[in-house]
């Protein structure tokens, strides 16, 4: 019986490894209008280690959409080499990154580098991350954070993650990945519908809706443990959970006294207070960044429209004016923004609001957005979509001009959301 | 009133035997021997085979009607289905045991939860109808699926019409449903 058991777990894992690999892959169309030429050349050192790094720093910075990769044209370089500056500019390089891997006593590898500013002829700074052997494209990962923020200014959020669900056959599953989709893990596989994964404020936890309860049902998960709470179960329907910045609390939509109305819960499920009193749909709060206000969908204007009220609820103002169904309100992290979806001649298509001016921008061109979901950097928004009858995810630049698809071979990708800074 | 009452309750006490132990030595427990035998069990009282009432589960009673359907975008429970909420209002007000729970479903169109709450005012059209008809307020529990779990998987108007629904399902006294 225990051997049986045993090749039960063998065979489970494997399926494991399996799933794990149906990774989601990243076509990238469109770039920024001014990308900044960056050579990054080999790493020194030890070479498998060195290439998987050198690979992921590429990679990320090629899909940010802000960077023009100039070829190192097989120079390998060190943190500590010579640079020629004038070679570098005149292959028409401004930045240059050198650096290596080396094994620690310990085993671990670091990987130490630099980076150059070509033009100005200095060093912009540089950094040694200790890492395990199998956590190299982590390594890579924050390299290419450093080197984003050196030269654009800005937080880059290479060494994030994402949440999303897969559909596949009758199955269900919430799965983790890196921002470029690589490493995909599952934390919760069901046969009910997993639908509005948000992430906790430390990115410990999602909180999510399960059907597994033959209705909506509101869910914290931490990942690290697996362990689960039910932190709304009333009569009626429990959806859309929204963490307050501080992670103390969720706003939730409930039905249990009537219309789907918007209350706040602690985290753990108690003290329920109502926020929203409308004869009709309240629902998809959101909190602003600064915790001081809510932004959320409501018929009670006679169509689905944006609305914004108190943290604890009182008076709302309308935000969208254009249009019959503008829903899925996002504030931007930087709080400078609004992304929401917008039906323009029976077209779902993801737009953007600048909250000083109101001006609205349509960033898509596609007929079924979804779920949009702000990088923690708030440059790209993530989305659902669809592309020949299949759910894909697709990362479009604030902006409107770089725009990414993540596919996943095997089924239907939906509901993503972006976690927070890695800290 | 009375009348369905009793087989309600004889009903429960045959599941009731048919879930004691079995000794081995007495022979094969009941299910086989009835299979073996090509006979279909009958239960006498207006009862079907899996010894629900007939009036719910026979198709040929309008009680076995279980849809409502909705225009885009709209949650009004329209004329052509008063009659059959008030079939199902009256069979909730002689028949006090019974509970049912409806869910109310949206085409995929649109946002997941704006449709989940959308989904929500269906359920919630059907209940307060019933409600208003006389069934109990804890006879009467409505959720919604939103647009998760369509009944035609399809992308055209045809599939989107039929799943702008509401579903009635049945929970009888001994627990039993949703059927």
């Amino acid at each position: 019986m225990p051997q049986i058991f045993q090749k039960i777990l063998f065979v489970l894992s494997l399926f494991a490894v399996t799933a794990a690999q149906a990774q989601l892959s990243i076509e990238i169309t469109g770039a920024g209008a001014n990308r900044i030429p960056v050579a990054i050349a080999n790493f020194a050192g030890d070479t498998a280690a060195a290439q998987v790094v050198t690979t992921t720093v590429r990679a990320d910075l090629e899909r940010s959409g802000l960077f023009k990769l100039i070829d190192p044209a097989g120079a390998t370089l060190d943190e500590n080499a010579q640079i020629n500056f004038a070679d570098w500019k005149g292959r028409g390089a401004d930045a240059l990154a050198a650096g290596s891997l080396t094994r620690a006593p310990d085993g671990r590898m670091q990987a130490r580098f630099r980076v150059y500013d070509t033009q100005k002829q200095v060093a912009l700074g540089g950094a040694v991350y200790v890492t395990g052997n199998d956590q190299l494209r982590a390594a890579g990962h924050r390299i290419a954070d450093y080197i984003y923020e050196k030269l654009t200014g800005e937080k880059g959020v290479f060494s994030t993650r994402i949440a999303y669900v897969v559909k596949s056959g009758g199955q269900f599953k919430l799965q983790i990945a890196d921002a470029d989709g690589q490493g995909a893990v599952t934390a919760l596989s069901s046969t009910e519908p997993i639908i509005s994964p948000v992430w906790s404020p430390d990115g410990g936890k999602l909180a999510y809706v399960s059907f597994e309860k033959k209705k909506p049902v509101i869910y914290v998960h931490t990942l690290a443990s697996g362990q689960r709470q039910v932190v709304a179960n009333f009569k009626g329907s429990n959806s859309a959970p929204a963490w307050s910045p501080d992670g103390r609390k969720l706003a939730v939509v409930l039905s249990k006294d009537g219309n789907s109305q918007i209350y706040s819960v602690n985290a753990d499920g108690t003290g329920v207070q109502r926020l929203t009193q409308s004869g009709g749909i309240d629902t998809e709060p959101r909190y602003s960044p600064d915790g001081g206000s809510i932004y959320f969908t409501s018929d009670r204007g006679g169509s689905p429209q944006i609305y914004r009220m108190g943290a604890n609820g009182g008076d709302a103002q309308r935000v969208t004016f254009e249009g019959s169904y503008n829903v899925s309100p996002r504030p931007s992290p930087d709080g400078k923004s609004l992304a929401f979806i917008s039906r323009r001649d029976g077209r779902f298509q993801l737009a953007v609001m600048d909250l000083a001016s109101r001006q609205v921008q349509v960033l898509t061109d596609s007929n079924k957005d979804e779920s949009p979901s702000f990088a923690p950097n708030s440059r790209m928004i993530l989305i659902a979509t669809e592309t020949g009858g299949r759910g894909v995810l697709s990362a479009v630049s604030s902006d409107g001009r770089i725009k990414q698809r993540l596919s996943i071979s095997a089924g239907d990708v939906r509901e993503p959301a972006w976690g927070s800074f890695i800290q | 009133m009375k009348k369905l009452l009793i087989p309600a309750l004889l009903a429960a006490f045959i599941v009731g035997c048919s879930s004691t132990p079995v000794d081995e030595t007495s022979g094969a427990p009941v299910e086989s021997r009835s299979g073996s035998s090509g006979v279909t069990p009958v239960t006498a009282g207006g009862l079907d085979s899996r010894g629900l009432p007939r009036e719910l589960t026979d198709p040929k009673s309008v009680l076995s009607q279980r849809s409502i359907y909705f225009d885009l975008d709209k949650y009004e429970v329209k004329d052509e289905y008063k009659d059959l909420v008030a079939a199902h209002a009256k069979y909730l007000v002689t028949n006090k045991g019974f509970k049912v729970l409806i869910q109310g479903n949206t085409d995929e169109r649109g946002s997941r939860e704006y449709n989940l709450s959308l989904g929500q005012k269906r359920s919630d059209a059907v209940k307060r109808s019933l409600i208003l008809l006389g069934a109990k307020e804890d006879q009467v529990e409505s959720v919604s699926l939103g647009e998760e779990k369509p009944k035609n998987p399809g992308h055209d108007e045809s599939a989107w019409s039929e799943n702008r629904r509401a579903d009635i399902l049945y929970k009888a006294p001994d627990g039993r449903g949703e059927f």
